[in-house]
């Protein structure tokens, strides 16, 4: 570092480098420091049999399967959403652009008791369904609908700038050659998307993973049926159970970490898909 | 692309086509995001309007006002001058870990907020690390104010930053190297040179960063300990208000912290609107 300093015009490297490192390891990785020691206290058998738990099998399941599902179809609507406001123009256009982040601007828990109130079984859109036998409200299709509802603006704005500044030309090329509307779009469009479009999955997805506030109040919490596993974190500290409360925190962590990173590799390899094809 | 000779049409005709597009887009987006706001508010004012000001005119939703106002003042202040810190480092030095240090600025964004509030709990509970020391020195930091500042800083530390570092880094050091050639001292240089240049930019992480305090709702769940009056932010009055069937008042509650947030997003709109080109394109953040 010291062979760099002389060259520096501008002040301020040590204070802010410095200010900087200590606030994020008071604030960041002391506590998580403190996690991983407690958590390695429940030991390698410890932490077998609390996976082999039904109950925290059910609750990752619910977390991490439920994610999956709500980013799959934030990653479909999300790019439907963002096209139209992208290549269309249509009155209320701003409008709706402005409301894509309304899930970012409201607290989660009042999304959290408005999902409920709104599909609970006497509930605006609960009614409905509920006359064609579909029970939303206390169901994991409720986790579902509270997870795509937290993770939707991720998808919409990652891929806002990307198709901005999309190549027409590449496009009335293809068309020109005779390909149609459909194969423009799978071909040309699509390939160019797709590293967005993971990057925004995969901010949807963690979001997902680890929300609390929107999903609990429509969650109903049914041990082994509707319970997420954060919930499951706040049982075990209510019942004093640090250890396993932390154990299940890095578990959850570990497990998003190795899904964040087989979404950054498979974003590499679509990156490069994307420049090799046409 | 071997089929030259298909013809070039579709089934439906393109205008046809849109409007699908816009009409599923629409629907979809009225559906799922719209429809839930105004839950909120038709659900505050299920009983009529006298019975909405009397249930956010309780001294326990007065309260709830008060100390989440309290903990957004305390939250705000500490993550601009981190956020300006760190976009400061990050966009005008080249060191060894800087990699590590944008990806430890990233992190909170995908932590869990349960998570973020148990490890405080892990490290300043009785059964923590500084537990036995704290409680010695008579000094309460778990279901007290201070768990939930700290709780909230985590959750908000990545805002401020994440929207300085990509636009400080398009900016260039030009400017802020004339104002040192021209003689001007650090913080002159800063005040005067670098401030100005980001100014809205700051303004909009500040406001994502203060919407995102005052809502916070999983981190200070975990470190509150809910004691009704003390250490009950709105969104955990909200939440002890439904748990016990309160519904016009949790909704009354939840109605004030809608407004807030609607109001942050008017306000980021017309940011956006006005001084697009000052606010760098910024990865979404938010939660």
């Amino acid at each position: 570092m010291a062979h760099t300093k002389r060259h520096r015009v501008l002040p301020g490297f040590g204070l802010s480098v410095g200010y900087a490192l200590a606030f994020l390891g008071l604030i960041v990785l002391l506590p998580l420091a403190a996690l991983a020691w407690k958590a390695s206290g429940i030991g390698l058998a410890g932490l077998l049999h609390l996976l082999a738990e039904p109950r925290t099998q059910a609750a990752l399941k619910l977390s991490f399967g439920g994610a999956l599902a709500a980013s799959l179809i934030n990653a479909m609507f999300g790019l439907l959403v963002a096209w139209v406001l992208v290549r269309y123009r249509f009155p209320g256009r701003r409008l709706l652009d402005a409301l894509v982040d309304l899930p970012f601007a409201l607290p989660t828990a009042v999304a959290g008791i408005a999902l409920t109130a709104l599909y609970a079984p006497n509930g605006w859109l609960g009614r409905a369904f509920d006359a064609l036998g579909v029970r939303i409200a206390y169901t994991p299709l409720g986790v579902g609908i509270a997870m795509v509802f937290v993770g939707f603006p991720f998808v919409v704005r990652t891929l806002q700038p990307v198709l901005e500044s999309l190549d027409r030309e590449m496009e009335e090329a293809a068309e020109s050659l005779g390909a149609r509307r459909s194969q423009v779009f799978v071909r040309v469009i699509l390939p160019v998307l797709v590293p967005a479009l993971l990057t925004g999955f995969a901010l949807a997805l963690a979001r997902a993973v680890g929300e609390y506030g929107s999903v609990i109040f429509i969650a109903g919490n049914m041990p082994m049926r509707t319970e997420i596993a954060p919930l499951l974190i706040v049982q075990k500290l209510e019942q004093y159970d640090y250890v396993g409360a932390a154990a299940l925190g890095v578990v959850m962590l570990g497990f998003s970490f190795v899904m964040l990173v087989a979404l950054s590799l498979l974003q590499r390899w679509s990156r490069r898909w994307a420049e090799t094809s046409p | 692309m071997s089929a030259m000779v298909l013809p070039r049409t579709s089934i439906w005709p393109r205008r046809l086509q849109r409007a699908v597009l816009v009409l599923v887009a629409v629907v979809f987006m009225l559906v799922f995001l719209l429809l839930p706001l105004a839950v909120v508010f038709t659900e505050a004012l299920a009983e009529g309007v006298r019975t909405f000001f009397a249930a956010i005119t309780q001294s326990e939703a007065q309260s709830s006002i008060r100390l989440t106002l309290l903990v957004a003042a305390m939250v705000v202040p500490m993550n601009l001058m981190f956020g300006v810190a760190a976009a400061w480092a990050m966009a005008r030095f080249e060191f060894r870990g800087k990699a590590l240090l944008g990806a430890l600025i990233d992190l909170p964004f995908s932590v869990s907020p349960v998570i973020a509030g148990l490890i405080y709990v892990l490290l300043f509970g009785a059964q923590g690390w500084f537990g036995p020391w704290l409680d010695a020195h008579g000094i309460r930091i778990i279901f007290a104010v201070p768990g939930l500042v700290l709780a909230s800083i985590f959750i908000t530390l990545p805002f401020v930053a994440r929207e300085l570092i990509p636009l400080m880094q398009a900016q260039g050091s030009e400017d802020e190297e004339a104002a040192r050639v021209l003689g001007a001292n650090g913080w002159q240089m800063f005040f005067r040179v670098t401030l100005p240049n980001i100014r809205w930019a700051l303004l909009y992480g500040v406001l994502l960063c203060n919407a995102r305090a005052m809502g916070e709702f999983g981190a200070v769940s975990v470190v509150s300990g809910h004691i009704r009056g003390l250490t009950t932010t709105m969104p955990l009055e909200v939440e002890m208000r439904y748990n016990e069937y309160d519904y016009v008042g949790a909704f009354a509650v939840a109605s004030l912290l809608a407004l807030l947030g609607l109001l942050t997003l008017a306000i980021k709109t017309l940011l956006e609107w006005r001084y697009g080109a000052e606010l760098a394109a910024h990865a979404p953040g938010g939660r």
